[in-house]
């Protein structure tokens, strides 16, 4: 457990192409997961004896399945875009980082076996057989791999090295040689309701005591209700909501919001996790599997509306997939985005004067604002082009009166990923974190030298947790990372609530 | 799969360093433990790892942080029930670094 050894990469005074440095970054493995949490998943308790056999058939299932993958897998032409937009390439030099190294990995083994110029001239077309190494190297550089889809915003085709990134973890894993991170949080939302594991009684007891903090600070009645049928709104936090600051502070926020909205709402044990890391691994079924959970809530709950809180990928599942998934939502109130963004709902308030916000109570901080990978290239808020962007700004904007982007290609679609998404927030990796993160903690020493911000807000557990983690290694404090709902707790002024 | 000593019986460990059987735990056992991370327990050390191991027994989960700082806050003092005090007696994060010298498993999820 002692704080592994290597070096915090330098701020760079400008960005540079990183010179390569082959092979670096190979020894940087994730564990393997244990043969119950694969079992649990629906996968080979371990690395099974025909595995070659096992995962070339499990590769041409997928290009039949998903179109996407063949057309991505065919349509490189290696012109070099992609090659410095990945921060993994650009905090460890590894080219199997760049995401066209990346997608080669998969790509050599489909012209071998799915080509007829690989399976004829293999030598002449860059095809490889699908060997141990090979095997190794996949586990290896797609667990390196955050799937936060920077790089395809800059292909001219479009590849979505995520996408290939699912594909290899989805055969990994039906060889049985899958992840450990990923595939016991699976397990534990199958088993207790969500990634961190914290049953019922855990999660009302945490709530009891929070309320009892908001009363103390505040002398307000705010409630975090749970499990209370009939409620109007369904809220989805992320479990690290309820366990880890700086997210509690969130959560807190969002019990104000509602309070100050006079909705009633709640939360439930049942679907008590917004997260859905079936999506990391590349799981049609197990992501369909979590995501049962918020529909079977929804219903017994008598529900109108499903709220989702500030995580990032939980979005991407819910605003992309989640209707396909756990669908049709027939018996949900259809005059409301089904499902809404927590952002959403507090931006509405917002524009309807329903929220008695003063801004002076954030101004000991000076912001700026993380768009979430996920968040930013694969969802949107409201109903214009670009919501994603303009309504979490906005929000913050409404409580607070400092206020600061990073540089313009730092941010929206063009977003740094923080380096820890996509099932890489273990301990392990801790040197793909760190070093992944460089490009964002130099746009962050940028705003930080030019506007003295102090803290960096964001809507998504993932990136609150990474950077709280990585952040010192760059000089900067763990307290500078912020909910964006902290800020609206903080600027709401608060009045008793007749229905609370 | 490694293991320690604990009053000459070998105990395991998993690959992150956690005892792999909630039963294995001894105070003996939490000293070897921090003793990997060079800490020397203290009292104020083990008025935490008390807690996480009852608090576990009821919930079959280690407290969420606010739940820890408020407890410890109640029993020692409002200048102590925060998570700067808690940095400070376990550098690595009390809801980890804690949690492997009590004995308990290791929270898993986004934190």
């Amino acid at each position: 457990m002692a704080k592994a050894k290597f070096e915090t990469p330098a701020f760079r005074p400008y960005p540079v192409i990183p010179i390569i440095k082959q092979g670096v970054m190979k020894d940087s493995r994730s564990f393997v997961a244990k043969p119950g949490m694969q079992e649990s998943l629906g996968y080979p308790g371990e690395l099974v004896d025909n595995w070659q056999e096992v995962a070339i058939n499990k590769l041409g299932e997928l290009l039949t399945k998903y179109r996407s993958l063949r057309v991505y897998l065919d349509t490189c032409v290696k012109c070099g875009s992609c090659t410095d937009k990945c921060h993994y390439f650009i905090g460890t030099n590894d080219p199997k980082n760049m995401p066209v190294g990346r997608q080669d990995l998969l790509r050599q083994v489909y012209r071998r076996y799915f080509t007829l110029a690989g399976k004829l001239f293999p030598k002449l077309v860059g095809a490889k057989d699908l060997t141990r190494d090979m095997l190794d190297d996949w586990y290896n550089y797609f667990h390196q791999c955050s799937q936060c889809r920077r790089c395809s915003v800059y292909c001219p085709y479009g590849i979505d090295t995520a996408e290939i990134s699912m594909a290899a973890r989805e055969i990994l894993d039906s060889v049985g040689y899958g992840q450990k991170y990923c595939n016991e949080i699976i397990e534990k939302v199958f088993k207790i309701g969500n990634n961190l594991g914290l049953p019922g009684p855990a999660i009302r007891n945490t709530l009891e005591g929070l309320e009892e903090d908001i009363k103390d600070e505040t002398g307000v009645d705010v409630r975090l209700p749970l499990d209370e049928e009939g409620a109007e709104i369904l809220f989805i936090p992320p479990s690290a909501d309820f366990f880890v600051e700086p997210h509690v502070d969130g959560l807190i926020g969002y019990g104000k919001v509602f309070h100050q909205a006079g909705i009633s709402w709640t939360m439930s044990s049942h679907a008590s996790e917004a997260g859905n890391f079936g999506m990391f691994i590349g799981s049609y079924e197990n992501m369909r599997r979590v995501s049962m959970r918020i529909r079977e809530a929804a219903l017994d709950l008598k529900v109108k509306r499903i709220i989702f809180g500030e995580c990032g990928h939980a979005w991407r599942v819910a605003y992309a997939f989640l209707n396909t998934l756990a669908g049709p939502f027939d018996f949900l109130d259809q005059r409301y985005p089904i499902p809404q963004h927590i952002c959403e709902f507090t931006y509405d308030l917002i524009q309807k004067g329903a929220l008695k916000l003063d801004k002076s109570a954030n101004d000991h901080r000076r912001i700026t604002y993380h768009d979430s990978c996920n968040v930013a290239r694969a969802t949107r808020m409201g109903n214009k082009p670009g919501g994603q962007f303009v309504i979490p700004r906005e929000v913050i904007k409404a409580c607070c009166n400092h206020f600061y982007d990073m540089p313009s290609d730092t941010i929206y679609d063009e977003t740094y990923c923080c380096a820890g998404g996509g099932g890489l927030l273990t301990d392990e990796l801790m040197e793909v974190r760190v070093k992944g993160a460089l490009p964002r903690m130099e746009a962050l020493k940028h705003v930080v030298d030019n506007h003295q911000v102090t803290h960096m807000a964001m809507i998504c557990a993932i990136c609150k947790s990474q950077f709280t983690k990585v952040v010192p290694y760059y000089g900067f404090d763990m307290d500078q990372i912020i909910s964006v709902h902290q800020l609206v707790g903080d600027a709401i002024v608060l009045e008793p609530n007749d229905r609370s | 799969m490694a293991t320690i000593e604990v009053n000459g019986k070998a105990v395991e460990l998993d690959e992150e360093g956690y005892l792999t059987q909630l039963s294995d735990w001894s105070e003996e056992a939490a000293a070897i433990l921090a003793g990997q991370d060079d800490i020397e327990l203290s009292d104020s050390h083990w008025e935490v790892i008390k807690f996480l191991r009852d608090y576990y027994d009821e919930y079959q989960i280690a407290p969420a942080v606010r739940v820890l700082t408020k407890a410890i806050g109640k029993k020692l003092g409002k200048d102590k029930g925060n998570s700067k005090y808690l940095y400070e007696l376990f550098p690595y994060g009390p809801a980890k670094q804690a949690c492997r010298f009590a004995g308990l498993p290791k929270p898993t999820g986004c934190i």
